[in-house]
């Protein structure tokens, strides 16, 4: 016998016994749709992860220098803490100094925030992110405005009282009107608005629109950070190879800076979109190695079911296992055409758990802010473990068929 | 090649029950001619079956020799028997034995596909042994849409498709009512008429009439073996 009449003539018993097969292959079909669900998900995380944590946080090829990381990744130790906060902060002038020096084409952008209650015509808009920066912020958050305009440098350098305001802000403080040239007050500092950010959408569920951006050195920036300090400075590079230049650039001039000898540890910090993404690299790591277990226990299950139900088979066919023997069938032509089967209902039964598991992404993609990224890899995976499965769950009963001898097969009822 | 089919001598088949050896053959001898219609007869218990199942490779002798069609089978391996089976043999069974779930064509090519056959050979080999039993019509009716002399019928075509040097039919119109148990014999006389080797095994003096040649199975031995006077006539 040929292996493509095996094929078929499996592909025939599966077709006229459709709820048998069915039965036969949920185990492997739930054990693929999990691995496949769970792939995509953590793909889909990956991605989400990178373009819109970490890089919307923090900006495409950009690190900022601080005080300390400003995304706390795995455990922090209390003495890592008392270690941080025994720094010394970065200032403005530190900013300047590095700035003069630097050699690396760089966007700079110095940084202050802090969170605020701002009022506009009776209106009261609580919990919104003050930020104090300079016009460079915008190119690297690569901000779009849908109205006005950002602060030039001059009005940096004049200290305007200037505004640029995140859409929700707009939305809150000014429905229905045109927010451009309208008063905003903080603290009591009136402030005129002069743009509006495109809307950002959300990260976790939290809005990226409550914010509202102003010249670092406005008057309203005792309030947000100490006098010459800064929480960071973000540094943008053309690509990621001259990222790392400018960051060893920045690392030596801080050092110099600070009088630190050669071998005493940094006493301050760099954050990029890399080292933001440790604290979910772990994550996805626990995911990835608990997986295989989960999808292991439900293959093994389904690898279980299939054999029961292919020993349940060949118990109802020994009859038809005679009768093939008698016209010629070789052991191993019946052998072949259980393992076949075996092999070909959990096949179908991975197909199927393809099928449903990036049905399942899907499904999490439209009611959750993950985008679904099924993995090629992790269908193929899918489709070659459900296979591998239903040989090794069909060998004894296969094995079973094949020792079958023809005449008490043709006796049996 | 020879005009032996068979030959069969001091065939014997014992079986080992616990502490007790039971003897279903005690020593045959036969010799089957091409082109021979016969009768294989007996009592149950008389050893006819066990004969049946060695003559038609299901089964190995404990003593004696078995040479089908010029080779020696006694001895063969379950693969080699198999292969015998595949290419010497045409089974043909009380109950039909069809695949119920396979179209008659599909059954009929059942050998063919062992044999290793391509695909448009043996539908045209089916076809044509579906035809030779007057079938040609019901090709792809399943066992269930056809009546018990059509399965038998099919059956047969199965039993021919690969030009097999014994037709060897266990009590074929067992399980038939008369007036379909004279169709199928007809179509078996029609076989031997066309030069085909008929071995038939049954209880029924009236399906043995149509053979040329009767033997009888006694006690595990060969009771009596006369020619039929009808067809020495």
């Amino acid at each position: 016998m040929k292996m493509f009449d095996a094929v078929r003539e499996a592909a025939h018993t599966i077709r006229t016994q459709k709820l048998k097969t069915a039965f036969s292959a949920i185990g492997v079909l739930i054990g693929v749709t999990f691995l496949i669900a769970v792939v995509s998900i953590i793909e889909g995380m990956n991605s989400y992860m990178e373009n819109k944590f970490a890089n919307g946080l923090i900006g495409l090829n950009t690190f900022q220098l601080a005080r300390q990381p400003s995304v706390a990744t795995g455990n922090v130790t209390d003495e890592m803490w008392r270690d941080w906060q025994r720094r010394p902060r970065i200032r403005y002038s530190d900013a300047d100094y590095i700035q003069a020096r630097l050699t690396t084409p760089a966007v700079v952008s110095r940084y202050c925030q802090d969170r605020a209650t701002i009022e506009a015509g009776g209106k009261v808009a609580k919990d919104i992110t003050l930020i104090g920066t300079e016009p460079s912020y915008f190119t690297i958050k690569n901000y779009d405005l849908t109205a006005g305009r950002i602060f030039t440098p001059q009005e940096l350098r004049a200290s305007q009282p200037v505004m640029v305001v995140g859409s929700l802000v707009a939305e809150k403080l000014f429905p229905g009107q045109d927010p451009l040239g309208k008063e905003i007050t903080v603290s009591g500092i009136p402030y005129r608005v002069i743009g509006v950010v495109a809307p950002q959408g959300t990260l976790f569920g939290f809005s990226m629109d409550k914010f509202v951006v102003t010249p670092y050195s406005a008057p309203a920036r005792r309030f947000i950070c100490p006098i010459g300090v800064l929480d960071y400075v973000s540094f943008q590079a053309a690509n990621p190879q001259t990222m790392l230049v400018l960051r060893d650039e920045v690392e030596g001039l801080m050092r110099e800076r600070r009088g630190l000898r050669p071998g005493t540890p940094n006493n301050f910090d760099f954050t990029d979109s890399k080292s933001a993404l440790v604290g979910w690299n772990k994550i996805s790591k626990v995911l990835i190695t608990v997986l295989p277990l989960l999808v292991g226990i439900g293959l093994v299950v389904g690898g279980i079911v299939i054999m029961n139900i292919m020993l349940v088979s060949v118990t109802e066919r020994v009859r038809e296992i005679g009768v093939r023997k008698a016209l010629g069938a070789k052991r191993s032509d019946v052998l072949m055409q259980f393992l076949v089967e075996s092999a070909a209902i959990s096949t179908f039964g991975a197909a199927c758990g393809v099928g449903l598991g990036i049905a399942l992404a899907m499904v999490v993609s439209a009611v959750s802010p993950l985008p679904a990224a099924v993995a090629p890899w992790s269908v193929v995976l899918g489709v070659g473990l459900g296979m591998t499965v239903g040989m090794v769950a069909g060998v004894y009963p296969a094995t079973r068929a094949a020792k079958l001898d023809p005449i008490v097969a043709l006796r049996s009822e | 090649m020879s005009d032996t089919v068979i030959r069969v001598t001091g065939l014997q088949r014992s079986y080992v029950m616990g502490a007790e050896t039971i003897h279903a053959l005690r020593g045959v001898d036969v010799e089957i001619r091409r082109n021979e219609y016969v009768a294989i007869m007996g009592p149950s218990g008389s050893g006819k079956s066990t004969l049946m199942n060695l003559i038609g490779c299901l089964d190995t002798p404990t003593g004696g020799e078995y040479w089908l069609n010029g080779q020696e089978v006694s001895r063969m391996s379950d693969d080699a028997l198999a292969r015998v089976r595949n290419k010497e043999i045409g089974f043909v069974f009380q109950t039909f034995n069809l695949l119920p779930r396979a179209t008659a064509l599909q059954n009929v090519e059942l050998p063919l596909v062992y044999a290793g056959v391509p695909a448009a050979e043996r539908r045209r080999k089916a076809a044509a042994a579906l035809e030779r039993v007057g079938l040609g019509s019901r090709m792809d009716h399943k066992p269930n849409e056809l009546s018990g002399g059509q399965r038998q019928r099919v059956a047969i075509a199965r039993g021919l498709v690969n030009d097999p040097a014994l037709l060897l039919a266990d009590e074929p119109t067992g399980n038939l009512d008369s007036t379909t148990t004279e169709e199928i014999l007809g179509v078996f006389d029609r076989l031997h008429e066309q030069g085909q080797t008929i071995v038939i095994v049954t209880h029924e003096p009236d399906v043995a009439k149509h053979s040329e040649r009767t033997v009888v199975i006694r006690d595990g031995r060969i009771a009596s073996d006369t020619l039929n006077r009808s067809a020495a006539a």
